[in-house]
């Protein structure tokens, strides 16, 4: 492997493990919904004939984990501009497209630890696997969505100086990404144009590939969600990497 | 192609800059400056606030580009070369640069591997630039637990590992003790001497560009106002020391350098955090 790209990537794994706070931070937010909304909505969801919820839910938050990291891996951008460390990287020799891969496979690699954490979490739970074959490809399907999202994050970083409109892109572009989503309920009851926006959100297909392999349970045939979010990932990697190469300092 | 600037330029200078200017929006940072920068030489660029130092900094060193004009930086143009130009400076930002959750060790590590310096010799250097800067006994600490005056240092120790033709130091010694002022001059004219590496400067202090300037121009409203030895201009202005010289050359009036959304949450920080 690339020693720039590798170093990079390392240096985010480094930055991860030594943040004991980021790492329970970031677990916090899906155990209190897994919590929640399983007690909340568990008995409704049997009743009305949808099976075990925990099994629905499950995958749904443990995609939502990937995508709240992994944007945030992504607009560390920000961060890193901040405090400096992006000028040293843009005014070295190394060619941009290194800089943003080693950047962006490492915030991707952090999102997929996350949400195995989380995985193994809903496993404690109660879900219940279908087949344990299979987490492989669950995982495979989390590490999609883990670098679409960082590189989504970074995409947008790159156009942005600083922190302040960290508040907008949350409200206005995560958290719709979140609920326009399969992640929690079923989409089937929502009204035009609400459906179609979270049939072809790409989150909904993470979730969609995740829940099939997990639990059996899916909307799409997995090769179709694999398909998609393989083309979704690639165009957000091009759109990331030229938007991230062109930042001036 | 830039072969005919070479031709044109002297062979001695390492820093060749043709009627270069910036402009944003209805600004002009820089208006059409041009000067050069001889190989060993210790040059400072001065100014006050605003005047267009880190605008013409950045663009010499490739991560701003001109409005027009040329900029030849070791025989390289800096918008049709920026890869040889990048390998053949190092640079000291104005503020600092480093990252501070990994340790002193590893930020050196990755510059190695940012600039291709191959792994035996980067251990080496790195070993031995951290005990000149003496850091070596601190290397497996975290920056952030550094002093403002050790991350300085190490700033130094890291730009220097890739043995850059050029030294660019941007404000270097801002917010230094004396002390450590001087440790990190000595090192720097030592470096000069020994190397013979160009160092290109720039202070508000003007008993540092005094002491160690073999050549100064001052720059101010993007143009640069004069250029000579610090003799030279307090033979032109009358004056007995260099900050006299300074003011009556760039007048009385305070200057509006306007804080750039960066520094506005970095001081908001400052004040919510109380660090840093």
């Amino acid at each position: 492997m690339n020693s720039v790209i590798f170093s990079l990537w390392l240096r985010e794994i480094k930055k991860y493990f030594r943040s004991r706070a980021r790492i329970l931070g970031m677990l916090g937010q899906p155990i209190l919904f897994l919590i929640t909304m399983n007690y909340g909505f568990g008995s409704m969801f049997s009743a009305a004939g949808g099976g075990n919820y925990i099994d629905f839910l499950a995958p749904g938050i443990v995609a939502m984990s990937i995508l709240f990291t992994s944007v945030f891996s992504g607009m560390a951008v920000i961060t890193d501009r901040q405090f400096g460390f992006l000028k040293e990287s843009l005014v070295s020799p190394v060619d941009r497209l290194q800089i943003f891969i080693g950047r962006t496979l490492g915030g991707a690699t952090i999102a997929t630890l996350q949400g195995i954490f989380v995985l193994v979490i809903t496993i404690f739970m109660g879900i219940h696997i279908a087949d344990w074959f299979m987490i492989p490809a669950a995982i495979g399907f989390m590490f999609l969505i883990s670098l679409l999202f960082t590189a989504l994050g970074t995409a947008i970083a790159s156009k942005l100086e600083d922190m302040q409109a960290f508040q907008l892109i949350v409200n206005f572009l995560v958290m719709p990404l979140f609920f326009m989503s399969n992640a929690m309920f079923s989409t089937a009851g929502f009204p035009e144009p609400l459906f179609t926006i979270a049939k072809y959100n790409p989150l909904s297909f993470g979730v969609d590939g995740i829940r099939s392999a997990l639990t059996g349970m899916s909307q799409h045939a997995m090769f179709t969600d694999l398909w998609v979010l393989i083309v979704v990932t690639v165009i957000l990697m091009i759109i990331g990497s030229k938007l991230f190469s062109d930042i001036q300092v | 192609m830039t072969w005919t600037y070479v031709a044109e330029s002297s062979p001695n200078d390492i820093i060749s800059v043709k009627d270069l200017t910036k402009s944003f929006k209805d600004l002009k940072a820089v208006d059409n400056i041009s000067f050069s920068v001889k190989k060993g030489e210790i040059f400072a660029f001065l100014g006050p606030n605003g005047a267009g130092k880190s605008t013409t900094i950045k663009m010499l060193t490739t991560i701003l580009h001109p409005t027009s004009g040329e900029i030849i930086l070791n025989g390289f143009n800096t918008v049709k070369n920026p890869k040889d130009v990048r390998k053949s400076f190092g640079i000291i930002f104005q503020d600092h640069s480093l990252d501070e959750d990994l340790t002193a060790y590893e930020n050196m590590q990755l510059h190695g591997v940012f600039y291709n310096v191959p792994e035996d010799v980067a251990k080496e250097r790195i070993q031995k630039l951290l005990e000149v800067t003496e850091l070596w006994d601190r290397k497996d600490d975290f920056v952030k637990n550094f002093s403002g005056g050790m991350k300085r240092r190490l700033e130094i120790a890291r730009g220097l590992l890739h043995h850059p033709k050029i030294f660019f130091l941007d404000e270097p010694t801002v917010g230094l003790d004396p002390q450590t002022r001087n440790h990190i001059w000595d090192y720097i004219k030592e470096l000069n001497k020994t190397e013979n590496i160009t160092i290109f400067f720039t202070t508000h202090y003007m008993d540092e560009a005094a002491r160690y300037a073999t050549r100064i121009a001052v720059i101010d409203h993007g143009k640069i106002i004069t250029e000579g030895t610090a003799q030279h201009l307090l033979d032109k202005t009358g004056k007995t020391n260099l900050e006299d010289a300074f003011i009556s050359l760039t007048g009385h009036s305070l200057r509006v350098d306007e804080a750039s959304s960066v520094d506005k949450l970095r001081n908001a920080r400052k004040r919510m955090v109380g660090m840093r």
